[in-house]
């Protein structure tokens, strides 16, 4: 970006016409507050004028915070005012809608929390509000982050901003849009198998799923508590990176959170990655080491235009003198059968909290206390979070546990020391994140197991908790973004979000 | 494979009610995928031990003490039937149609 973008004059102009500050980055919208160029109510009124523009297209959100939002921009602008502000301060951002915001109705795109409106916030949407963050909406996604589509959303589907005939992916398919639409600067959202990553990837913004631990998870409706990470999504690394900052650490109501200390992301980001090089093999090797796994790119039916952007990548960290190795995760291809175990395993012990007795919804003229539990549970999920709760059910029965979940389980050790191994030699590794791009609506819908194998490319860095990064590289012939996925050693955050902005750097 | 008698049974152990084309419909896919879990007997996994969790969690533990609840009014008043403050519920013997 050319350092008179932000000139004063330009934002004079931006300023009369009022309705472009939306489209700045959260970088440049930070300075522009500080410098008192606009204010934070400006900025947010031009959010929630696209939001009226194009929500009704788009079906992004499925809860619009106006008024309380205008209310948090006046506080920020304070803030600003009293020299109080970081960077996140005056900036809308949007949720995913399965995580909890106090007084704001969260109903994680299912009916039968239609009417809850939780008490507490999640510890990320709480430090977030700290910093001076202006919440202006939940985001609509699968229901409970059961799917790849957004189809499976009880408040209808989300479509992309690229093609309305097209899926925005999912679960987070709303945070994506938000993001993308200019609707907001980031959203955060929620990953158990690619949730962040597919939209990012469907809809051309980051998105990324830190290392299992590295957020705090409280407020957060857990899916797969053996996978399940809460992630920001944005339009630029360097964004994704300072809402990292603020989102990251240990949390005392999450004892699953990490107590590894926060790194400085975005200065990380900034660094040249010929200046990186050398963390793997506890830096032995002077030069950044990107791997590139062979069964990533031999997965049947991957598009043509992906892969060919995804190698051209590989040519540029190869300009920049990175070495470029070809390295073998031989476990992938049960990544998926793993997943799809592990995950209506858990998801099948979780969803049984949602029953109708304390809070949501209840059905009315019932009988017995069973037949509140079944009907309320039968009209307030979709069909894929009874599928799920199902398969769950099932796997986990006597007779079929050994032969389902613990194998599962005892996989799921072979995928992660193929990661192990993989990380002693290199620093990354670089595939597509999807192996096609946004599909249209309803071809998948009505076939479980293809949705299912939209995740192949997302579910082993998952199963096996290590980070990874969705990077907008560019489009299809017929204008649908493509997305390259980065995976990175645990806690190597810093490293992924370099690296994103190196990709992304215009020439 | 899973029949319609196992989506049946699971249904009332996971307590949904289904209609009999879900019943239907939940068989044939659910069928298809158990069926592609089956690439997972190609791996040998008989010297492997599970991995339930991937960061070797440690239990974290606290006293247990009983601390004031700031909202607890909060949380009655997202009750959808209540007497008194308390929840209502349906009997859980009287009127019931279970065994």
């Amino acid at each position: 970006m050319p350092a008179c973008w932000l000139s004063p004059e330009f934002l004079k102009i931006q300023r009369k016409n009022n309705m472009e500050l939306h489209k700045l980055t959260l970088k440049q919208a930070a300075e522009g507050l500080r410098k008192k160029q606009f204010t934070s109510v400006e900025l947010t009124q031009a959010c929630l004028a696209q939001i009226k523009k194009r929500n009704k297209d788009l079906n992004a959100f499925i809860t619009i915070s106006e008024d309380r939002a205008i209310a948090e921009a006046k506080l920020a602008d304070e803030m600003i005012e009293n020299g109080q502000a970081t960077e996140l301060t005056g900036i809308p951002f949007s949720v995913k809608d399965s995580i909890a915001t106090a007084d704001i109705r969260s109903t994680a795109a299912a009916k039968i929390l239609d009417n809850y409106t939780p008490v507490f916030e999640a510890t990320v949407v709480e430090k977030i509000r700290k910093a001076g963050g202006v919440l202006i909406g939940k985001t609509n996604c699968d229901a409970f982050g059961h799917g790849a589509s957004n189809e499976n959303s009880m408040y209808g589907a989300v479509r992309n901003p690229y093609n309305l005939k097209k899926v925005s992916g999912g679960s987070s398919g709303g945070s994506a849009v938000s993001v993308a639409d200019h609707m907001c600067f980031y959203s955060i959202a929620e990953d158990t198998g690619g949730s962040i990553r597919q939209p990012a990837s469907f809809c051309g913004v980051f998105g990324l799923r830190p290392t299992y631990g590295r957020n705090s998870r409280y407020g957060v409706m857990p899916m797969a508590s053996s996978l399940d990470v809460v992630g920001p999504m944005a339009r630029t690394a360097e964004d994704l990176a300072i809402v990292l900052k603020y989102m990251a650490g240990t949390d005392k109501k999450d004892a699953t959170t990490t107590v590894a200390t926060v790194d400085n992301y975005d200065l990380i980001a900034e660094k040249e990655i010929s200046a990186q090089g050398g963390s793997a093999s506890g830096g032995k090797k002077s030069k950044l080491v990107v791997g590139i796994p062979k069964e990533y790119f031999e997965i049947e039916g991957i598009n043509e235009e992906i892969k060919k952007n995804v190698l051209y990548q590989i040519e540029k960290f190869k300009e920049q003198g990175a070495e470029i190795v070809e390295v073998s995760l031989p476990h992938t291809k049960y990544a998926m059968a793993v997943y799809y175990i592990v995950v209506p395993s858990e998801d099948s012990s979780n969803m049984a909290r949602l029953d109708g007795i304390r809070y949501g919804v209840r059905e009315k003229k019932i009988k017995s206390l069973s037949e509140l539990y079944e009907v309320s549970r039968a009209n307030g999920f979709p069909e894929e979070v009874k599928r799920r709760i199902l398969i769950g059910t099932y796997v986990l029965s006597a007779g079929y546990y050994e032969a389902y979940y613990k194998k599962a389980q005892k996989v799921r050790t072979l995928i992660k020391s193929d990661f192990e191994k993989v990380f002693k030699e290199v620093d990354i590794l670089i595939a597509p994140t999807s192996p096609f791009p946004a599909f249209e609506l309803g071809e998948k819908k009505s076939d479980p197991l293809q949705m299912y194998l939209a995740d192949v490319m997302l579910s082993p860095a998952a199963v096996a908790g290590y980070p990874a990064l969705s990077v907008p590289t560019g489009f299809t012939a017929e204008g649908l973004p493509i997305g390259t996925q980065i995976i990175g050693d645990k806690m190597k955050e810093g490293l992924l979000l370099q690296v994103g902005k190196f990709l992304t750097k215009k020439d | 494979m899973i029949t319609l008698e196992d989506v049946k049974k699971i249904a009332n152990l996971a307590k949904i009610s289904l209609t009999s084309e879900e019943e239907k419909r939940h068989t044939e896919t659910i069928s298809v995928v158990l069926d592609y879990m089956q690439i997972l007997n190609e791996v040998d996994t008989e010297k492997v031990e599970p991995t339930f969790e991937v960061n070797d969690l440690k239990n974290v533990w606290r006293n247990d003490e009983i601390k004031k609840c700031s909202f607890n009014q909060e949380l009655v008043k997202q009750f959808p039937e209540k007497y008194a403050g308390m929840l209502v519920v349906p009997g859980v013997f009287e009127n019931s149609t279970e065994e």
